[in-house]
């Protein structure tokens, strides 16, 4: 196979700017799918995925073109993930390309993403080549954008195709310019093999397909390899190539080449995204830069909402996991929701996801409760725990000091609402670092804030301060010193542990306040009167009062009409049934999720 | 022989009220002919089916039964009593509104064997009866009162509601001493509902959502405002000598309403007419409500046709057998709405098994919360038990 003629690279956007539109016109374009093939964005496999447009796992896909030259190309395009949760998975991903295209939409122009993912690329030594879309939206401005291509990342836009994948006009131009203006791979075939693994999934038949670039070597079906940093050992079964939607063996992957191996592999965990395949016989000196193990970020209790579901999550969570080496979970109990898990998550999309998939595809009810962020608990002893569950929160004596992880934000934002997002920054304990204008109109202001100041409803925030008009990306920057206390919510004078959560001390008496008033609406009323209360320690800092119920009666019965009457009385029964006790207290499942959102509204 | 009780319907109003979803409708004088005709098919077929009992009480009910012509109740009256053996004594009631009694009429309900009416009054202001969409004033309702006593009815109910929009305690004075002052025998007191499916509901729904939960309402009374009517009305009526025996039911000189207590007590009782309920050895039924359909079949029935139905008689619609546990639920649930609430003797004989055995925990409870007690062998719900009485009930409901 000849190396110059084979080009890897990957699409980079912000969200919304046509990505996955853009791809999909290209795999359909070089005639790889026909159109009654052609699903609308077919590299989005997951229903989730295509329902909210946004990528979740990478996806690859091979495709033959036959440029203007006479010649026939080998195009590799890797579809990466679109969100700052996903952060690692896209460097991985774009570590196996060799160029990449950058999708500015011709109306919104560069975002808080577009940047951050054309930083990323440049960081992995990718050429990259813009490309206008949306220049059929009447409000495109592609002229304004190309200078702002030009002025903010500096790279060279004039001559930047101007297309609309929506339509398909001018990606002949995109197709031309991948093939002259992004590099052919390098590698020589016969080094020692490392192959970077950027994605896996899990095939019940062939079990893990991982998802490789070969850079040095070749990989054969039958050779004996080595995952280097997790040090597992396999049999090659199968090597291939990524048809659309399907996968192609081959005989072997020479370097420079993107396709996959089965070994049957039975545990995702074995195949880490970021790690390098070698031969066993003729290793690799060493691995291929920049792998490392991911761990969580977010984590919260999932229970199902029957408590009989309970070893459906379990092999739920299992299925899910053998797709998603980054979740993770393990068996936890609270008083108030019975059997559960405590999740880790890369991010709250992250959780958002596997929720909702576990609903959707596993068909289970399930009661989430705070997300809560990785503290470190300094004890006076001179150990340190890391602190996923409020709950485990050791008592305050034996606590030396407590600290909390902080992110650097990048926030793009019209100039009439610098202020007010600014504001938000500085609500949520954020440190100002910088702002430039990166146009007369726009800036881009830089902070640093608490992950946990940001997990909850941050990004709902900045968009109802900027009206839409705010794009936010960031980054973790590690941990800082704070003083933090756990908030507790008693109900009826009786902790609620699913309730529990860890806050910043100066803002626990408004967030105090804020759950007490929003779980008095929640609790339906009973025959008695139910306090609610927040305390911190035993000091109590707000309470709420659920007033008794003082008048419930059936008044009218109709012709003897007994049935009708048992069916209301059934019905005031079943209600209950959905409902957790704690104490005398009925708390309705709701309940426990609407706390997670807490806006000033 | 098997005391019983029967319920008539009469499915006809002159004009639907805006709060009300009972099974009803506007129907011209020839459809209330046809109606009546096949009622009294239905009649025959299921005293035929019914043999060895003797019915203790009548009920006539609507719709406004009062609206039919008086050959109409005359002959739905006959053909019970062809049918039926009746007790001498029975009680025989029929639901009336203002405006539609006339003192003919009146003198044939006498001479046909009618002993008692209940008058839907609702309010004595008449913005109020003009909200809920009533057909009558005040001053008609008088009028309709004069001429029911006129006629030598010693037995008469009158209707009225609390919980109406905007509804004062100074509104509910007015109507409550305006209706006590006429001293009827007996005065049902209910409680607005907002039902699915009324003009009410399209009105009030959001209001109705915020007063169960015990929000600020626009219209409604709040949750506390219709706690306070419902207990002024208590104490009112309690004080004029009407002593409350069930949830919404006051009685002067024990003239309660023996067919409304029987609903209670689980006496049998058959259904007749349009979607009417029967219990019958420990069976419930539902007839149909297509009033068309309803006439079909009895029609077919009576020209000596065959009329299929998976049922075991054509005019169900439905049909549940009561096991055991459905019948102690019930012997609870509709027992408890008595203010003399039930007894252990009668748990007992009627299932052989004491009802501690079954509902010990819960019984124990209420009565530490204040909401049930114990006397004489007696169980019955206090005042704030009564108050909350949809919370305290739907406890007896036993688990599958």
């Amino acid at each position: 196979m000849d190396q110059s003629k084979i080009r890897n690279f990957c699409i980079v956007a912000h969200i919304d700017h046509g990505k996955s539109t853009l791809a999909d016109r290209i795999i359909q374009m070089t005639g790889t799918l026909t159109d009654r093939e052609m699903q609308a964005q077919v590299l989005d496999n997951m229903d989730l995925e295509r329902e909210r447009g946004i990528t979740i796992k990478s996806q690859a896909v091979r495709i033959i073109y036959k440029a203007d030259d006479g010649q026939e190309y080998i195009f590799n395009l890797i579809d990466t993930p679109g969100h700052v949760d996903f952060n690692y998975e896209v460097s991985r991903s774009l570590a196996a390309c060799d160029g990449a295209i950058l999708v500015v939409d011709a109306a919104q122009g560069i975002e808080a993403q577009t940047l951050a993912n054309v930083y990323l690329a440049l960081d992995h030594d990718l050429d990259v080549i813009p490309v206008i879309n949306k220049i059929d939206l009447p409000s495109a401005d592609p002229q304004r954008v190309i200078e702002e291509i030009e002025d903010v990342i500096g790279l060279e836009a004039q001559d930047a195709p101007q297309i609309s994948a929506k339509t398909g006009l001018n990606i002949h131009d995109v197709l031309e310019a991948i093939v002259n203006q992004l590099p052919a791979p390098k590698g020589d075939v016969n080094a020692p093999l490392q192959a970077l693994i950027f994605d896996s999934l899990y095939d019940p038949y062939k079990g893990v397909i991982v998802f490789c670039r070969v850079k040095e070597g070749t990989l054969k079906v039958g050779d004996k390899v080595r995952m280097m940093a997790t040090g597992a050992e396999f049999d090659v079964v199968e090597v291939g190539y990524f048809g659309a939607g399907q996968f192609i063996p081959c005989d072997e992957l020479p370097a420079g080449m993107v396709g996959y191996m089965t070994a049957s592999i039975k545990n995702v965990r074995d195949t880490r995204v970021g790690d390098t395949i070698t031969h066993v016989n003729k290793p690799a000196p060493e691995p291929l830069p920049g792998y490392k193990k991911v761990n969580p970020m977010v984590y919260c209790g999932l229970y199902p909402a029957d408590g009989a579901k309970y070893p459906d999550l379990r092999d739920a969570l299992e299925k899910l996991q053998l797709n998603d080496a980054a979740l993770q979970f393990e068996p936890e109990t609270s008083v108030a929701l019975g059997f559960g898990f405590r999740c880790g998550f890369l991010g709250l999309l992250h959780l958002e996801i596997i929720q909702e998939r576990l609903e959707r595809e596993y068909n289970l009810d399930l009661v989430t409760t705070a997300p809560s962020v990785v503290y470190r608990v300094h004890k006076t002893d001179g150990t340190m725990i890391e602190l996923t569950n409020p709950s485990n929160l050791p008592d305050p004596s034996e606590i030396d000091y407590m600290e909390e992880p902080i992110v650097e934000a990048e926030i793009m934002v019209t100039s009439d609402f610098i202020g007010a997002i600014m504001d938000l920054c500085q609500e949520r304990r954020g440190q100002y670092i910088s702002m430039e204008y990166i146009e007369e109109t726009r800036a881009l202001i830089k902070y640093t804030l608490p992950l946990n100041e940001i997990i909850y409803d941050f990004f709902d925030a900045l968009k109802s301060r900027s009206r839409g008009y705010a794009s936010f990306d960031y980054e973790m920057k590690g941990y800082m010193k704070s003083e933090l206390v756990k908030l507790d919510i008693l109900i009826n004078k009786e902790e609620v542990d699913a309730l529990s959560f860890i806050v910043f001390s100066g803002t626990a008496y408004e967030r105090g306040r804020k759950m007490c008033e929003k779980l008095k609406d929640e609790i339906p009323r009973h025959l008695f009167e139910i306090p609610i209360q927040a305390a911190v320690g035993s000091k109590v800092i707000a309470r709420e009062t659920v007033k008794a119920m003082r008048k419930d009666v059936l008044a009218k019965c109709y012709g003897g009409d007994i049935s009708r009457k048992k069916k209301l009385l059934e019905k005031q029964k079943e209600g209950k049934k959905r409902m957790r006790q704690v104490g005398n207290v009925e708390i309705p499942q709701a309940a426990f999720m609407s706390v997670l959102k807490l806006d000033e509204d | 022989m098997t005391p019983i009780e029967l319920y008539i319907h009469i499915p006809f109003c002159v004009k639907k009220c805006l709060y009300c979803d009972f099974l009803s409708g506007v129907f011209d004088e020839k459809m209330q002919r046809r109606y009546v005709a096949a009622l009294c098919n239905e009649i025959k077929y299921v005293s035929a089916k019914h043999p060895g009992c003797i019915v203790s009480t009548i009920y006539i009910g609507g719709g406004t039964p009062s609206w039919l012509s008086e050959d109409l109740m005359d002959a739905i009256i006959t053909t019970v009593k062809q049918s039926f053996k009746i007790d001498p004594l029975a009680e025989i009631s029929v639901e009336c509104n203002p405006g539609t009694l006339s003192s003919e009429k009146l003198n044939v309900y006498r001479s046909i064997g009618i002993n008692r009416l209940s008058i839907g009054l609702q309010s004595a202001n008449d913005d109020e009866l003009k909200e809920l969409g009533r057909i009558h004033d005040y001053n008609r309702f008088l009028h309709t009162f004069d001429l029911v006593r006129k006629a030598g009815f010693d037995n008469v109910n009158v209707d009225i509601m609390t919980g109406l929009p905007h509804q004062t305690i100074e509104k509910l004075e007015k109507t409550l001493s305006s209706v006590t002052m006429l001293r009827p025998e007996h005065i049902s007191a209910y409680s607005l509902i907002i039902e699915k499916g009324t003009p009410f509901y399209d009105k009030y729904k959001f209001d109705a959502v915020k007063q169960q939960a015990g929000m600020p309402t626009e219209e409604l009374p709040t949750d506390e405002e219709s706690y306070r009517l419902y207990k002024f009305t208590m104490e009112y009526l309690e004080n004029k000598g009407y002593k409350r025996y069930e949830i919404s039911n006051y009685a002067r000189n024990g003239k309660i309403c023996r067919h409304n207590v029987g609903y209670w007590d689980r006496v049998p009782y058959l259904g007749l007419g349009l979607g009417s309920a029967s219990l019958f050895d420990n069976v419930r039924t539902d007839n149909i409500r297509d009033i068309y359909k309803y006439c079909e079949i009895s029609e077919a029935i009576a020209a000596g046709k065959n009329v299929p139905s998976e049922h075991t008689s054509p005019y169900y619609a439905s049909e549940e057998v009561l096991s055991k546990k459905d019948a102690m639920e019930e012997f609870m649930f509709l027992g408890l709405r008595k203010i003399e609430g039930v007894t252990r003797s009668d748990f007992y004989q009627m299932f052989g098994i004491d009802i501690e055995a079954i509902y010990g925990p819960i019984i124990t409870a209420l009565k530490n919360q204040g909401f049930m007690d114990a006397k004489e062998g007696r169980l019955f719900l206090t005042d704030i038990g009564i108050d909350v009485s949809n919370q305290v009930l739907s406890q007896f409901l036993l688990d599958k």
